[in-house]
């Protein structure tokens, strides 16, 4: 009874006139010859847009979290807090957004196929990204000096939390995109290295992209 | 049939993986959604026996639970308040988050994707079994849990803080962090999981397999994927805050430092709602999948079906502060979640409508998957229907953390998810083990579970009614509660009878894994395309050409055409030429 399914595709155009009655349920019409559908994304790209609106959810519960209890307080930030410092993350948030831009010259020498300067402006990428962490790192120790940690209340818990998260995925990005750049150091450049390098440089937008919006929340509001 | 077996074999590259690459770290399909699905049998087995222990301390209280002395050494097998508080925020924890989400979305969401649209394997293969070994890890963190000092998490599945975000309120330190972590865990999980499902069905259909011509239980399962990878996210973010408020002294959820226990339940439910959906939507697809193959007959509205879903999926956003109607909020505000609650009952009517359309008329035959399918949709109206009183916020004002609570969700649970996953179980068995399983175990199994399903939750809308808390540890301390006891011991007999009943299934399960009958190809005559691969499908299930796709999936009874099914993978030409 199901001997013919396993028919190569073309091999049955249909008759002309010969039509099956519409169907009452199920399916969108017939008798269209299949062609082979060429996808919008390649799934690369499509999986790191999901990957990303995921993350967005993850860390829209944490900005909304932060923004509840930002509202509630009656003083903000608390008296007797230390002051967070915005001028030096302000300068940071510009070095970040550099790293983007040294991200999109990257590809740029990809698809150049320039394997020396896409090599080269991985690594300024990644060195961009670890001088942003330290810095972070270094107004972080200087916080915690003053009296500032998480256990200081609400002001304290949420500027880490926040921050935190937001490093952690830098730290991750930061890894994702050294290995990549030993991907691309060590095997002459080809076409299919390119799916690990358009997903580590998408994911490493995202992560700068999310930076000016939880600076702005955290440090100007 | 030869035909097809011979030339498959012929095609298949005969690549042979150990045992580890087999059966272990397989990165096929097929061999994650049975991992899947065991791993959510398993703890079906413990997430019963705590619901069992939690029956038995209702009915009489404070007497040993048998069996029970053998772990509870010190009070001989008798329940103490924190030991069944622990009994029923476990219960549901399992149920959720390792049975029905495992079995349902992981198990047949894995097993049926590639299959059902013609794809050799997921998109991200390596990625797909990271997801599973991330939630086994999970799950290991949260039988962990069992085993430390102060015991499991006991404050509910809900952790509302601040009875769970303070260690000092319930007593129990490691076992709720366990809970937090686990969750993360599972988090990650269902991401590498969902993305993978999502970018798979978008991408990796066979030529002609057009959105519209996708069976509806894909829909489904791709409509519960979008909403695990932007719901789950909000959870795992909530169980961050929560583990740093009690392991490193942060105050998201402590007043005393400028935090809000209230933010909890918005951030809790705002995932815990779609979290529903997730728990039903594949449920509905897998009874769309089977009325029509037992019913013999084209799915009724198959776009009202898969634009009512999305519809659900979409409503599910906006409904979630209906479960926060006595939390304190705003009177307007309540109207609104009201109103959007009662709205969602729409596209549940509609695919409830589609789905008696298509048996109407249609020339039913009860096999052991159809009965299941059908107990789905009638446990699932009657779910839903409790589901609308409570919608509805001075209703709900009374019932609310009463047992009537308990009956709704699990009519809609046990009676919509866990119905569905047996239908599906006794449905895809052929081709996921290649063996056929026994009816009439089916129908021992089958019939008693009914039965014995609705002795023990009906009741509890009565119970509810009367009054009946939500987890309280003895019923006799309130006399209003003691006219009404007996209720509990029948119940309680119900649910007894109600775990008896799956023994059947265990049985028939596991012996026709290995002794049952071999499957044939199509042993329901369906249409869809994963009955034209070979039981159990070989690996990149499809010897030679990938199948090509003619038509919608749901064609059967065709006039002029000489079987009364017609494959997807019959071409045009052909289906003509054989006309009579």
């Amino acid at each position: 009874m199901t001997t013919e399914i396993l028919e190569p595709p073309g091999v049955a155009r249909p008759a002309r006139g010969a039509r099956i009655p519409p169907p009452p349920g199920g399916g969108d019409g017939d008798d269209r010859e299949p062609a082979p559908r060429r996808p919008f994304l390649d799934n690369v790209r499509l999986a790191m847009i999901f990957l990303i609106s995921g993350e967005i959810m993850f860390f829209g519960g944490l900005v909304s979290a932060f923004l509840v209890l930002r509202v509630s307080a009656a003083v903000w930030p608390p008296p007797l807090q230390p002051r967070l410092p915005v001028a030096v993350t302000g300068l940071n948030t510009l070095v970040l957004l550099a790293s983007s831009a040294t991200m999109l010259a990257a590809g740029r020498a990809l698809r150049r196929r320039d394997g020396a300067a896409l090599l080269r402006w991985l690594l300024a990428t990644a060195g961009l990204g670890a001088l942003f962490l330290l810095v972070q790192g270094y107004e972080w120790a200087r916080l915690i000096r003053f009296g500032l940690t998480l256990s200081s209340g609400a002001y304290g818990a949420t500027f880490y939390t926040l921050i935190g998260a937001h490093a952690a995925h830098v730290l991750g990005a930061l890894v994702w995109l050294l290995v990549v750049a030993v991907l691309a150091a060590r095997a002459p450049l080809l076409e299919r290295r390119a799916g690990p390098l358009t997903a580590c440089a998408m994911y490493w937008h995202f992560v700068v992209a999310l930076w000016p919006l939880l600076y702005v929340a955290v440090y100007l509001a | 049939m030869s035909v097809i077996s011979a030339s498959a074999h012929a095609h298949v590259e005969h690549h042979e993986l150990g045992f580890l690459r087999t059966y272990v770290f397989s990165t096929d399909h097929k061999m994650i959604g049975r991992q899947f699905l065991f791993l959510g049998l398993m703890m079906m087995i413990l997430g019963g026996a705590l619901a069992l222990v939690i029956r038995w301390q209702l009915a009489w209280p404070e007497t040993p639970v048998p069996g029970l002395g053998l772990i509870l050494r010190e009070t001989g097998g008798i329940l103490e308040p924190s030991t069944y508080n622990m009994a029923f925020t476990m219960h549901a924890t399992i149920m959720i988050f390792f049975v029905v989400m495992p079995i349902l979305a992981g198990g047949f969401g894995n097993f049926l994707i590639p299959l059902m649209i013609g794809a050799r394997d997921m998109a991200f293969p390596v990625l797909n079994m990271l997801s599973f070994w991330a939630a086994f890890v999970a799950g290991i963190l949260m039988l962990a849990g069992f085993f430390v000092p102060g015991g499991h998490a006991a404050a509910g599945w809900t952790s509302y803080a601040p009875l769970a975000s303070v260690v000092e309120y319930t007593g129990v330190n490691w076992g709720q962090n366990l809970w937090l972590i686990s969750l993360f865990v599972l988090g990650i999980s269902s991401m590498m999981g969902s993305i993978n499902y999502i970018t798979t069905v978008i991408n990796m259909r066979a030529p002609g397999m057009s959105m519209f011509r996708m069976p509806l239980v894909i829909w489904s399962l791709f409509i519960t994927a979008i909403l695990l990878l932007l719901a789950l996210p909000v959870l795992t973010s909530a169980a961050a805050m929560m583990l740093f408020d009690r392991v490193l002294g942060t105050s998201w959820f402590r007043p005393s430092g400028g935090g809000e226990p209230l933010l909890w339940q918005h951030l809790f439910w705002y995932f815990g709602h779609p979290e529903v959906y997730i728990l039903i939507l594949p449920a509905m697809g897998i009874a769309s999948e089977i009325l029509p193959v037992f019913a013999r007959k084209p799915i009724f509205g198959y776009h009202a079906m898969a634009f009512s879903m999305i519809a659900i999926a979409f409503l599910s956003w906006v409904v979630y502060g209906h479960h926060m109607f006595v939390s304190g909020m705003n009177p307007a505000l309540g109207m609104a979640f009201t109103v959007s609650t009662m709205i969602i009952a729409v596209p549940s009517a509609i695919k409830t409508f589609n789905w008696l359309g298509t048996l109407w008329g249609g020339r039913i035959r009860l096999t052991v998957p159809m009965l299941n399918a059908l107990a789905f949709v009638s446990m699932f109206v009657i779910g839903g229907l409790s589901g609308i009183f409570m919608a509805s916020t001075p209703v709900d004002i009374y019932i609310q953390d009463t047992y009537y609570i308990v009956a709704h969700i699990h009519y809609v649970v046990f009676g919509g998810s866990i119905f569905g996953a047996f239908a599906a179980i006794y449905y895809w068995f052929p081709k996921m083990f290649g063996r056929m399983t026994n009816r009439a175990l089916g129908h021992l199994h089958f019939w008693p579970t009914f039965v014995f399903f609705n002795m023990t939750f009906f009741p509890m809308h009565i119970l509810g009614i009367g009054g009946h808390m939500r987890r309280i540890y003895n019923p006799l301390q309130y006399e209003f509660l003691q006219p009404l006891q007996w209720w509990n011991v029948l119940i309680t007999i119900g649910a007894i009878g109600l775990g008896l009943a799956q023994l059947p299934f265990v049985i028939n399960f596991f012996w026709s894994l290995f002794a049952g009958p071999r499957a044939p190809l199509n042993p329901w005559n369906a249409t869809t395309l994963e009955w034209t691969a070979p039981s159990p499908p070989p690996h990149l299930n499809w010897g030679g050409a990938l199948p090509t796709v003619y038509r919608g999936p749901y064609e059967y009874s065709v006039p002029e055409w000489a079987e009364d099914f017609l494959p997807q993978t019959v071409p045009a030409a052909r289906a003509g030429a054989r006309r009579h």
